[in-house]
């Protein structure tokens, strides 16, 4: 059996994961919040294409994505406003119920404005076009999955680690309080990171249903927990343990449908999670912290 | 002192972190009814000495031994087998690392620096919970009232309790509705609701002012008779050091450099300068 | 000075007579509403649910550990009930496509809804060993994964004939009367209460508030961690067997982690910690979005023929959503807070209320 083909798909999941998982993992560097939102906002954004396509036929495609990921932003940066902002001062578990909430919202809302169908994702030139690499025949989207993936977060990284606002994002998730009292506007450093998070969730959108191409109000839960599960494994917090994580996801899934495990591999996916979570609780590349006495 | 039974007998304690050795081969004894004070400059590794022997970390090398029974023994494992820069290295071969309920349980309970009540409960839950650990009910007797009996005597025991330490009037308040002072007390009452015989105190009278230190010195000394009590404590206020204690600990860099009663203590020149300085260039 | 009977319980005596008084409004709308009544269907769901959410605040609220695996209890509670009690001559249609059931006798309801219970507890010991030294939100997630491991695991070919694979399980013996559901749950949710107010729920109090704290006042965090998880997953298996009687099929597609995050809204909107709150929000969840606010999901017309905007199908969920959302942000403490129902205070209120304004 050649596993190349499944490799390679894995490699491309795991890319698609990545870009969401990135979300996930920087929020929770900043707010220790679960941001269970992240995964339907990449299906409001997948939601978001199909609608501008239908309804604007002479927009050029192009056009329709940079609106798509400017509104997708906008979401995200409105999403943290609304609903996480206000609960600043409020202990943990409500900002991650009030993050429930929104999931809940943004999954209704959905399927209200589609009537709960599934709709068809737009062919995009270019992305769609099938290539043959590695003796692999598949959409061009799947082979830049991964390759998008680590661009991304080698910016991302050269970002945080060596720009004024990457040192005051690492300041703040830190210590959010002294990072306040020393003049860093923290409510600018989380805005940022909401817009930030939503572009690579957009971005991650166009590649994951470039390839899978039905949309519904359900469309973001399994890819969001997946890359949940990827920032997990890598060390939530962490932005090279998300995409760590995440290729690690996604071939091991793959590997699970090419041993003929396809009903297994959300078993696998979770059993690594706890796994993970159990041997080294703050994942791959997290830090320990304990607690003062 | 010797012929009294010793209580708490820690041996070479040496706690390090990274390359930083804050404990240093610390050996030290508490004997029955005793009032033992552990002070030092700020930073001189008292808390963690502290927490070290009382089992909330674990030493990186040493034992410790309660009524006896030895509760606490490590040696260095790891990256730290070469970075280990304190002595008696290979003396201990076990690891016992007890976790603090069970210390509690063998007699030993504390107080916290910053003040640790529950606080959604009242005074009175606030020590009735601190009775648990007494228990010989299960989830199935306690919860078809089966121990109404335990239940009962607990209730009774709180209330006298509370009565003793002068609490009784404010029982039924939130915890945290309480003044700083009676904060300390109740957190004192909830280590006796554990019925110990060696009580600890982790700087009793931080945040106090003259007059409370000068109460909380007095009600130290009088529960230690009524319980019949042998106390450690670390603190940083001499007056209430010197006026309770029986015997002083003085520990600098992690190391101990002085140890007596109050007056030898008080006229020991390297306490002096541990907590002067020394000038370098004279 | 010794206090009376009264004096001691009549806390106690005032609400039990309000648990009696609305056993005997659910037996008589049980007797005296017409079948077609949206009571039936809305009261089932209700207790079931009141159930999973007391369970849910025993974990969350009372014992402070974020754990989000309810669905996962409750399926493996549900398929345990709809597996056992199947009757005999029936299994052989239910597991057709697996040609037998595995199980061949046929337990009666309370048996049965004693081992949904058991299984749910079990698997949470299992799983509490390991899992419940994790911190806050790696415990949630750790849960979460589990359920959906179960989930994942129940629809497997190589269980048909235990769980049915992916089918779903049906015919099983399913109490048609709503006061059944309202004793079962009634009775969990007393045990949770008297468990709640014993030595052991001041001890979970303790965790909540102080970990550090609690374990030096002798509370073994681990095994008083286990122990509320554990008797938590048994209550939760036992409202997943009254899930089960309501939709009378079982079916593991239904127990999404979605499911689990409906029951947290509950437990949140009722006041976390609050185990009355729980009971009131259960109802008025369940009664706003399965009958109050099914208008919003028909397309109406008004006496012109305009149709009135924004409603059609879907509608009712957005509006419930965007509710929820003004509860969490604004009313953070829920209807309860930490506080619970007390008849006798309530009236004691208002009489003094009244003696003061006749002075």
């Amino acid at each position: 059996m050649n596993i190349v083909p499944y490799l390679i798909r894995g490699l491309a999941t795991g890319g698609q994961f990545a870009l969401v998982a990135i979300g996930y993992t920087m929020v929770y560097g900043i707010l220790k919040l679960i941001n269970f939102a992240h995964g339907d906002l990449f299906m409001v954004s997948g939601i978001l294409l199909i609608y501008l396509c239908a309804n604007f036929p002479t927009l050029p495609i192009g056009a329709a994505i940079i609106i798509m990921i400017a509104l997708t932003v906008l979401i995200g940066f409105l999403i943290e406003k609304c609903a996480y902002s206000p609960l600043r001062q409020a202990p943990r578990m409500s900002v991650m119920i009030s993050a429930i909430g929104v999931s809940y919202l943004l999954q209704n809302l959905v399927s209200y404005i589609t009537g709960g169908l599934s709709k068809q994702f737009p062919d995009i030139p270019f992305l769609s076009d099938s290539v043959k690499l590695f003796g692999v025949k598949d959409k061009l989207a799947v082979f830049l999955s991964p390759v998008a993936a680590i661009v991304l977060t080698v910016i991302l990284v050269l970002i945080v680690n060596h720009t004024k606002f990457g040192m005051s994002m690492r300041a703040v998730s830190r210590d959010f309080e002294t990072s306040q009292l020393m003049g860093v506007k923290i409510n600018r450093v989380i805005s940022i990171t909401f817009a930030i998070g939503a572009f690579l969730a957009a971005v991650g959108s166009i590649l994951y249903f470039a390839k899978n191409t039905g949309i519904n109000h359900m469309a973001g839960s399994t890819p969001g927990i997946k890359a949940f599960i990827a920032a997990v494994v890598g060390g939530i917090g962490s932005v090279p343990g998300a995409v760590v994580g995440a290729l690690i996801i996604g071939v091991v899934e793959s590997l699970a449908k090419a041993f003929g495990l396809a009903d297994f591999s959300d078993v696998i996916s979770f059993g690594l999670l706890i796994l993970i979570l159990v041997v080294k609780p703050t994942g791959l590349f997290g830090e320990k912290l304990t607690e003062k006495v | 002192m010797s012929e009294r039974p010793c209580v708490l007998h820690a041996e070479n304690i040496s706690m390090q972190f990274g390359g930083v050795l804050a404990v240093h081969d610390l050996t030290m004894d508490v004997y029955e009814h005793e009032v033992v004070a552990l002070i030092g400059p700020n930073g001189a590794g008292k808390t963690t000495a502290f927490n070290a022997i009382t089992g909330v970390y674990e030493p990186t090398n040493g034992a410790v031994w309660f009524c006896g029974e030895k509760i606490i023994e490590n040696h260095p494992q790891g990256k730290m087998k070469k970075l280990y820069a304190g002595g008696h290295n290979g003396e201990y071969r076990h690891v016992i690392a007890k976790t603090p309920d069970r210390l509690t349980k063998l007699g030993m309970a504390r107080t916290f620096q910053n003040i640790r009540l529950f606080k959604s409960m009242t005074v009175f839950d606030n020590v009735l919970t601190a009775k648990h650990l007494r228990r010989t009910s299960n989830l199935f007797t306690a919860a078809l009232r089966l121990n109404y009996k335990e239940e009962a005597r607990q209730r009774k025991e709180t209330l006298e309790l509370l009565e003793l330490v002068g609490l009784a009037d404010v029982k039924d308040e939130l915890a945290t509705s309480l003044p700083y002072g009676k904060q300390r007390k109740l957190e004192i009452a909830r280590a006796l609701a554990t019925n110990p015989k060696l009580l600890l105190l982790d700087e009793p009278a931080a945040g106090m002012n003259p007059q409370e230190t000068v109460e909380l010195s007095e009600f130290i000394v009088e529960i230690r008779k009524k319980f019949d009590l042998t106390i450690l404590l670390i603190e940083h206020h001499m007056n209430l050091v010197m006026d309770i204690s029986d015997r002083i600990y003085v520990i600098d860099f992690g190391k101990e450099i002085a140890a007596g009663t109050p007056a030898e203590i008080q006229s020991n020149q390297r306490v002096i300068d541990a907590y002067l300085g020394v000038a370098d260039d004279e | 000075m010794k206090e009376t009977f009264w004096e001691k319980n009549k806390r106690a005596i005032c609400n039990l007579a309000l648990v009696l008084v609305l056993l005997a409004a659910v037996i008589a709308i049980d007797l005296l509403a017409p079948t077609t009544s949206m009571w039936f269907s809305v009261l089932r769901k209700v207790f079931t649910f009141a159930l999973a959410a007391v369970s849910m605040n025993l974990l969350n609220g009372f014992t402070g550990l974020f754990s989000l695996g309810q669905a996962g209890f409750m399926l493996l509670g549900a398929y345990t009930y709809a597996i056992f009690t199947i009757p005999v001559e029936l299994r052989a249609s239910v597991f057709r496509n697996y040609g037998a059931s595995l199980i061949q006798f046929q337990m009666p309801i309370v048996p049965a809804l004693l081992c949904a219970g058991i299984v749910a507890a079990v698997f949470a010991f299992l799983i509490g060993l390991p899992v419940l030294r994790l911190k806050s939100d790696y415990l949630a997630i750790a849960t979460l994964g589990f359920a959906e491991i179960v989930r994942g695991l129940v629809q497997l070919q190589n269980f048909g004939p235990l769980t049915n694979g992916p089918d779903p399980i049906n015919k099983f013996t399913a109490p048609e009367h709503i006061w059944i559901y309202a004793l079962i749950a009634g009775t969990c949710i007393l045990l949770i209460i008297l468990i709640v107010n014993s030595t052991y729920g001041r001890a979970f109090k303790a965790i909540r508030d102080d970990e550090i704290a609690a374990e030096a006042m002798g509370i073994n965090l681990a095994s008083h961690k286990q122990l509320s998880f554990i008797t938590s997953s048994f209550f939760c298996g036992i409202a997943g067997a009254m899930l089960a009687m309501c939709n009378s099929s079982v079916s593991s597609v239904s127990f999404t982690t979605s499911m689990t995050y409906q029951i947290l809204l509950v437990v949140v909107i009722g006041g976390i910690g609050s185990i009355s709150g729980s009971m009131i929000a259960a109802f008025i969840y369940y009664a706003s979005s399965e009958w109050w606010l099914k208008f919003l999901d028909l397309e109406t017309y008004t006496a012109a023929g305009a149709r009135v905007p924004l409603l059609g199908p879907g509608f009712r969920m957005v509006v419930f959503s965007v509710l929820i959302m003004i509860v969490v942000l604004f009313f953070r403490t829920g209807i309860m807070g930490t506080r619970e129902i007390s008849v006798y205070d309530f009236f004691a209120k208002l009489f003094s209320k009244k003696g003061g304004a006749a002075k």
